[in-house]
């Protein structure tokens, strides 16, 4: 049997029944990074000491009934701007090369106290700032569908490491689609959630008001489950939020002036929305997510996405959602002025790398960050100091901020409709490698589905939906009203029972070789065994002559 | 309208980012920043007269905690991370003359 191929729920269950044992689950993660990191290059930290060790702490607390939840035992990689302590935590980034947290995540110490074990730290856009994975100061990853093309971004490890089957499952974070474009690229679903369902302590922080953390993994069981893990309310992060004191509203038709009160309860409960029924669910398809600029292909598979959903119940219908050109111009602005503020934290004193050469404070903070930052990152912080400077804040700061409402407005609009909004994930499926580096607005306005659920601080999932004539996969992105996860997670999951993960080639290759790899490993085993034997003898025999 | 930057903006914008940029930085900063700002110029177009400025997308209730003193010295853990310390402080350039 491959282990690695397996879902972390169906790995889960498994090891709940004793039929693998949490180390061979993490032997199994780790015999596929041996094979396949060199081409696909997903990771930046690889924890295999302690990931093993931790394999045995946690199969004796499965043993003793302390760990009893799907996710026990299971190996979870984590994005690199998610703080994880003993283990180095860099956003890709020179300037944090060698920064080991003094804490954990509260998002991954959820996942700990769920039984899963971490395996390593999966590679990213530097600070989370682009869409290709191609900023990283370690080099980038590489698209397991076709390693001449990139993974999407800024989760790009993340994605690449579930669909390479690395992982079953990871987390990703999502500030205007790094989470659902990646996933869309590699062929693997991935949910960015409502704002502050997820902590966001421990989260290095890109675009406060934007940034979720979200799960990342083969199907949309496994997100459900994941998502059920991480979510929580935490007294760290004020803006986090007790789920179960909001209710999102029931879409009732044109006249519906419902508000949050008095509509299901938003709850925590994920994976009870893995139900295969789509009756009578009211889906609009947003007429200016499908016109000039999308993909041929990608509007036909996702148009059939829709159909299936209609023949299952589903009603499905077009309009105009409106302002979706102002997404991506208010989006940057937001974007970049929030990380303007954020990243002033690195100055070379308490963290992070520090220039050699300076004279006075002053100089050293600038030569620092002149050094420590790469050119992505520069572009942001310049743009985001400018739109905030005096003489130029109401005219781009403020200005974004109010488009930010009327967008947030349009989407209210809607979803007093619709249960739940249609859309690709991306204009195109996974460009080559380098292509977008050159224009960095051609990168930008990859960014237009999926911007406006970070702004209205919507959920979103995308959901792979088959691949294009170059064999690239296409995603399809279901955004939901806030809070409304269960609906866009039935929706996807009833859309999933009609079609089977696909697999890319080359996680099939390495699942071939692992089979028979694991019967080599026991053989290889055995043989240094017998050489320790051989020369702990040959020791002692010499020892005594002497 | 096609922005333009003027080097004392540019200037100006890099001691506001903290950013030291060579001559040939500079130019790419302008280069890149006027075609974002001309690119960005399309909210112009919208009117957002009436709009209030939107931070927060839903509304929050304030959540309470009691005052609880709790010890945590984590002084060791963080100081680890210092690229330059010196008895139990982050060092740093001489900041008065």
């Amino acid at each position: 049997m491959d282990i690695a191929s397996l879902t972390a729920a169906g790995l889960g269950k498994k090891i709940r029944a004793k039929e693998i044992s949490v180390v061979e689950a993490v032997r199994a993660s780790l015999d596929r990074i041996d094979q396949v990191e060199k081409d696909v290059h997903s990771f930046v930290t690889i924890d295999r000491e302690g990931a093993l060790k931790r394999a045995e702490d946690v199969q004796k607390q499965i043993d003793d009934g302390r760990l009893t939840g799907a996710l026990a035992g299971v190996p979870v990689a984590v994005k690199d701007n998610i703080c994880t302590k003993g283990m180095p935590t860099t956003c890709s980034s020179r300037i944090l090369e060698n920064f080991h947290p003094a804490f954990t995540a509260e998002a991954v110490r959820n996942l700990e106290r769920g039984g899963a074990v971490i395996i390593g730290k999966t590679n990213m856009d530097e600070f989370a700032m682009g869409s290709t994975t191609e900023t990283s100061y370690f080099g980038v990853t590489r698209n397991p569908w076709n390693l001449e093309h990139v993974p999407g971004g800024s989760s790009g490890g993340s994605c690449a490491a579930v669909a390479a089957e690395e992982c079953p499952c990871a987390l990703g974070s999502d500030t205007g689609g790094s989470i659902r474009q990646p996933s869309a690229f590699c062929g693997v679903t991935g949910i960015k959630p409502t704002y502050g369902t997820v902590s966001r302590y421990g989260l290095i922080a890109y675009g406060s008001s934007l940034d979720q953390i979200g799960p990342i993994a083969k199907d949309v069981t496994d997100c459900a489950a994941l998502l059920e893990v991480i979510a929580s309310r935490d007294p760290k992060d004020s803006t986090s939020i007790d789920r179960s004191i909001y209710v999102h509203r029931q879409s009732k038709g044109p006249d519906s002036q419902e508000s949050f009160k008095g509509g299901q309860p938003a709850g925590y409960d994920f994976t009870s929305a893995l139900v295969n029924d789509v009756t009578g669910m009211r889906i609009g398809i947003p007429r200016d997510y499908f016109g000039e600029g999308l993909d041929g292909e990608i509007k036909e598979k996702i148009l059939a996405a829709v159909r299936v959903l209609e023949e299952r119940g589903a009603v499905a219908e077009e309009f105009d959602l409106s302002l979706v050109p102002y997404a991506i111009p208010a989006y940057y602005v937001i974007a970049s002025a929030e990380a303007s503020s954020n990243l002033s934290r690195f100055d070379g004193v308490k963290y992070g790398y520090r220039t050699q050469d300076y004279e006075g404070l002053h100089d050293m903070y600038k030569r620092t960050r002149s050094e420590g930052f790469g050119e992505e990152v520069k572009r942001r912080i310049m743009l985001g100091s400018f739109v905030l400077s005096a003489g130029y804040y109401d005219a781009y700061y403020m200005k974004a901020l109010r488009t930010k409402a009327l967008i947030k407005q349009a989407f209210d609009q809607a979803f007093a409709r619709y249960d739940v909004i249609v859309a690709p994930a991306a204009p195109t499926t996974a460009l080559k490698l380098g292509h977008s580096l050159s224009d960095p607005m051609k990168m930008y306005l990859g960014d237009i589905y999926t911007v406006s659920a970070n702004l209205a601080g919507l959920p979103g999932i995308s959901i792979p939906v088959g691949t294009d004539s170059k064999g690239l996969p296409i995603g399809m992105q279901i955004i939901g009203d806030c809070f409304a996860e269960k609906k866009i997670i039935r929706a996807a999951y009833t859309l999933e029972q009609t079609r089977a993960y696909e697999r890319p080639a080359l996680a099939k290759n390495a699942s071939k070789v692992q089979e028979h790899g694991a019967d080599d490993r026991q053989r290889k085993e055995a043989v240094q065994r017998r050489e320790a034997v051989q020369r702990k003898e040959a020791v002692q025999r010499e020892g005594g002559a002497v | 309208m096609a922005n333009k930057i003027s080097d004392e903006t540019i200037e100006y914008v890099g001691i506001l980012a903290k950013l030291e940029l060579s001559q040939k930085e500079k130019e790419n900063a302008r280069a890149d920043m006027e075609k974002m700002l001309d690119y960005i110029d399309i909210l112009n177009e919208l009117d957002t007269e009436g709009a209030e400025p939107l931070s927060h997308v839903f509304p929050v209730y304030n959540v309470f905690r009691e005052d609880v003193a709790s010890q945590e010295d984590g002084s060791e853990d963080t100081l680890a991370n210092a690229p330059v310390k010196k008895d139990n402080s982050f060092k740093v350039p001489r900041t008065i003359g």
